[in-house]
């Protein structure tokens, strides 16, 4: 098993109003089997035994599903690896002596709350806007009561997959939010479950997205590129093909 | 619900105005470089087309003037996207790197602003020195006297600094077309994978032919002399 030293350049930034600066580590006895998560775990405990401050930064499952770590490493949203979260990104990806520059995803509509960790909470207020389907509970309706098509129900999964960890906008030249807003649309507005509240919720996402100081998009499709999940920009093409039906 | 005009101001709106304008404007430039062409044809031909443009009267200013709304429409949405990216992003990245794949990001798509702006700048040059320039009058075949804008160009084009002037702002029109075609189909709502990959390939060859058909003139008056030149035919 091989282990490597690593020199780390790492974004700290006390809170939103603190300017940041860059801080050097170096790190030696990096396993190249430690996710890139559990590097900078060991990056923290040796912080902590000196008595300073750790590094903050996002996660909770760690296996690739639930969206909360968000590193631009590097210059990338997650990364060198296509289809990879920061949890699911492995040392062995490095060599030893390697340099790492670690910043958090840069958007006014992402402030920085502390280190590598961004407020994310713009995200929640698009999908508070109208990223639900309204329903009266009560016990479950048979799964087959409603017929979808195979290939509806594919493409709609497909951007259902989207766990709104806002690489998107990191890696956007505009920090745009449509391939976030495009998929949380789409994933509602193809299924006949969607289908009532279509109009009204394409026009209130936009609008949100819009308020909450996102960029515009200028078709770059990074955001399909660093997308964990491997979004399609074909959301944002159903995002702006429902809005023009919505409005005409 | 918002109104239309509204709607158009909204980022989705927006885009797919870009995509309209942006669609027009090629549909323009490809009639443009045919009319070019005509230099190429009979001694009177290219002075005959512009005559004929010129008879059409108040559907010419129709043209003009949707022509300009179109250009200001695109260039303005353009700039604005640019101003507010400042904006969105106030702190930039140390390190930023495109991961590929199926980004389209590079040195096309970087600088649509910028070429857009010079082109922008160019098209209200090249307005003053064409359309607004002096020119003598010719005699048709049939005796109607005729702006003499074939006479102009071949003049034109001999100096070198209008010559390489032109060329490099081609290359540049070659540059912003070459994301420019398949970005404007994929804001009007092109989905699919297969229809978007065929997109850009046209509208990369769409590009390079329309911008080697533009520079190819005053390259080609430039080196071979104006009336001296095999292709061109002067009385």
């Amino acid at each position: 098993m091989s282990e490597m030293t690593i020199n780390l350049k790492i974004w700290r930034q006390k809170n939103e109003d603190d300017p940041g600066r860059f801080e050097e580590y170096k790190l030696p006895g990096v396993n190249e089997h430690m996710s890139f998560l559990e590097m900078l775990d060991v990056l923290n405990e040796k912080l902590i035994k000196e008595d300073k401050d750790p590094v903050e930064f996002d996660y909770d499952c760690r296996e690739g599903i639930c969206g909360s770590c968000n590193l631009v490493i590097n210059g990338r949203a997650h990364g060198p690896k296509h289809k990879t979260a920061v949890c699911q990104l492995h040392m062995r990806t490095y060599n030893d002596g390697d340099t790492i520059v670690i910043e958090p995803p840069r958007a006014a509509a992402f402030p920085v709350i502390r280190d590598l960790v961004v407020d994310r909470t713009a995200f929640d207020r698009i999908i508070e806007a109208g990223g639900y389907v309204s329903v009266k509970t009560g016990a479950a309706p048979e799964a087959n009561l409603i017929p979808v098509p195979r290939e509806i129900s594919e493409e709609s999964f497909d951007y259902a997959t989207c766990i709104g960890c806002g690489a998107c906008v990191a890696a956007c030249p505009n920090s745009s939010a449509a391939l976030f807003t495009g998929a949380k649309i789409a994933h509602l507005n193809l299924l006949p479950q969607g289908t009532p509240e279509r109009e009204k919720r394409t026009l209130a996402m936009v609008e949100q997205m819009e308020k909450e100081g996102f960029g515009d998009c200028s078709n770059y499709a990074e955001c399909e590129a660093v997308c964990p999940v491997g979004i399609s920009i074909s959301s944002i093409a159903q995002m702006r093909k429902d809005y023009m039906k919505a409005v005409f | 619900m918002p109104s239309i005009i509204e709607a158009f101001q909204s980022q989705v709106g927006r885009k797919i105005l870009t995509g309209v304008t942006g669609v027009l404007l090629v549909f323009f430039i490809i009639f443009h470089l045919a009319g070019n062409l005509a230099i190429f044809g009979e001694p009177d031909a290219m002075n005959s087309y512009s005559h004929f443009l010129h008879e059409l009267g108040p559907l010419l200013w129709i043209a003009r003037i949707g022509l300009l709304a179109i250009f200001v429409i695109h260039a303005w949405i353009g700039i604005s996207i640019w101003l507010k990216k400042r904006k969105a992003r106030p702190v930039n990245y140390n390190v930023y790197s495109s991961k590929g794949g199926p980004s389209k990001q590079g040195l096309s798509s970087r600088s649509m602003t910028f070429t857009g702006v010079v082109l922008l700048i160019f098209v209200i040059f090249h307005v003053n020195t064409f359309a607004l320039g002096d020119m003598g009058t010719a005699e048709l075949a049939d005796g109607t006297q005729v702006h003499d804008i074939k006479t102009l160009v071949l003049d034109t084009f001999q100096n070198p600094l209008y010559a390489f002037g032109y060329t490099f702002v081609m290359i540049l029109l070659g540059a912003h077309l070459g994301h420019g075609i398949w970005s404007a189909f994929t804001s009007l709502t092109v989905k699919s994978k297969k229809a978007s990959a065929v997109i850009y390939t046209i509208g990369i060859i769409a590009a390079v032919v329309l911008a080697v058909g533009f520079l190819f003139i005053p390259l080609y008056i430039y080196f071979g002399g104006g009336c001296e030149a095999a292709l061109i035919h002067c009385n």
